[in-house]
């Protein structure tokens, strides 16, 4: 079953074309990464699919619901995390994770167990009691991700979510993400390469608001006639490749 | 429950922050004791405690403008408030999670102002409850105003604004310092078109007993609250389906 499909989607700001016709199905499951050098379109379109930003024409329809005619019951499947760390600065860590728990429509006791779980498999232990602002960026930076996650979305938009962490914060985020391929669909943006090869179904690059090319790693060395993934990405950015 | 949980988040941000507490209940706080001082020393009607409590608590009133339009104005410069508006509230959950906690805390100014008074002589009675509710469409019309300037200026233009502009406005309009009478002229008639001398009038007849003085002075405030506060929810909704940076 298609998860996300996108019709001629475009968002313009003034004469400047941010996204241009993007024509994208992702499956239900699939693990799908945006690529593309800044001011690609990534997170414009992310921010359309995620209700944020009303498309200029075209549509999105997620697990069968459209962005524009319908966004609330797009939200209610959805979640995001943010490029920058989007946390409560005065509440605690646990209070984070229950606030956005309750948001989604938990009730307290649920809110405060889903918290538990978040907090061990994000290993937030150490900081739980601790006020948001008084955490390191990079503890701020788990707890933004891990409030993503909290409410069990259908779709989860992961908005370049390892920028700001540690080798070893990025891997058991990694791991985390790896676990939940097949039951989440989650469209990933990185500017790290490795990641979105070692984590992705499918990429597709975009350039200048186009989308250039959609495959896998394969698919798209073979699409570039490149050796190395890094290589078909700089091709495909740069140049004008062709979707497969 | 998600306007409960957003409620619930804005009162604990509200709280925690020392610098609220210290502005909202502190300073009034201080007025009323220096002004009852000065009082004893000098005695001056308007500030006997009958007429300079009333006056306080519209003045510490203004506060909840500054605390609300911060904690929005802060909400809207992070991508936190980007997070809320890609989850499932609706406009109505943002101003109702918004607008509560405040007015619970408008309420418990006022009634810490008035509990403050009482050991300056300020007689327990009935007249206080009446005060109290006479109060709620103020403390409404400021929640109002600091709604509207969160979703419109950034924090530090509602620190200038909520904090400076607005209490100085408050301050000096309320006829809470001193009596607008003395002014007179354009003075007092600019003050009069303003609800902040209506809501400080209204107020000092509760607590006087005078419940037949208190309209049409709050008529003027439910009108303005009502107003600025239906601007608020417009303007709100307008940035919710707008654009988010």
């Amino acid at each position: 079953m298609t998860a996300i499909q996108t019709t001629k989607l475009t968002k313009t700001f003034g004469p400047r074309m941010a996204v241009d016709s993007l024509d994208l199905s992702v499956e239900q499951g699939e693990l799908f990464s945006l690529l593309g050098v800044n001011g690609a379109g990534k997170t414009t379109t992310i921010k359309m699919l995620c209700g944020l930003t009303r498309p200029t024409s075209g549509d999105a329809v997620l697990l069968g619901d459209s962005i524009v005619s319908d966004p609330f019951a797009v939200k209610r499947k959805i979640n995001l995390s943010p490029q920058e760390t989007a946390v409560a600065p005065n509440l605690s860590t646990r209070e984070n994770l229950e606030l956005i728990a309750g948001i989604y429509g938990n009730n307290q006791p649920e809110s405060a167990a889903a918290a538990s779980a978040m907090i061990e498999q994000f290993s937030l232990e150490e900081v739980a009691k601790q006020k948001a602002r008084t955490l390191s960026g990079g503890w701020q930076r788990r707890l933004s991700i891990a409030m993503a996650f909290i409410s069990n979305p259908q779709i989860l938009f992961l908005d370049e979510p390892t920028l700001g962490l540690d080798v070893l914060a990025r891997r058991e985020l990694w791991n985390i993400i790896r676990s939940l391929r097949g039951k989440v669909t989650i469209m990933l943006t990185t500017h790290y390469l490795e990641e979105a090869e070692a984590l992705s179904d499918r990429l597709g690059v975009m350039s200048k608001g186009k989308l250039k090319a959609v495959g896998t790693v394969k698919e798209l060395l073979a699409l570039t006639g490149a050796e190395k993934f890094e290589d078909a990405f700089v091709s495909l950015a740069v140049e004008n490749g062709k979707a497969i | 429950m998600k306007t409960l949980a957003f409620a619930g988040r804005n009162a604990k941000e509200i709280v925690r922050d020392r610098l609220n507490l210290a502005f909202g209940i502190g300073f009034p706080a201080a007025l009323l004791y220096l002004m009852s001082a000065i009082q004893a020393n000098i005695p001056v009607s308007l500030f006997e405690i009958d007429r300079l409590a009333p006056g306080v608590a519209v003045f510490g009133l203004s506060f909840v403008s500054l605390f609300s339009g911060m904690l929005i104005s802060k909400d809207r410069g992070s991508s936190f408030l980007m997070r809320l508006f890609a989850s499932p509230l609706t406009s109505g959950n943002f101003i109702i999670g918004y607008a509560c906690p405040f007015f619970l805390i408008a309420v418990a100014q006022s009634v810490i102002c008035f509990a403050l008074a009482f050991p300056l002589g300020l007689p327990i009675n009935a007249n206080i409850l009446v005060a109290l509710v006479v109060l709620m469409p103020t403390a409404v019309l400021f929640i109002g105003i600091g709604l509207l300037a969160g979703t419109v200026f950034t924090d530090k233009q509602v620190g200038g604004i909520c904090g400076a502009l607005l209490t100085n406005v408050s301050a000096w309009l309320s006829g809470a310092w001193f009596d607008l009478n003395l002014v007179g002229g354009a003075f007092k008639a600019i003050a009069n078109a303003l609800p902040f001398a209506r809501a400080t009038n209204a107020t000092r007849a509760a607590v006087a007993g005078r419940y037949g003085d208190i309209f049409p002075d709050l008529w003027w405030v439910i009108a303005y609250a009502v107003a600025v506060f239906a601007l608020a929810i417009v303007v709100f909704n307008r940035k919710m389906k707008s654009d988010v940076k």
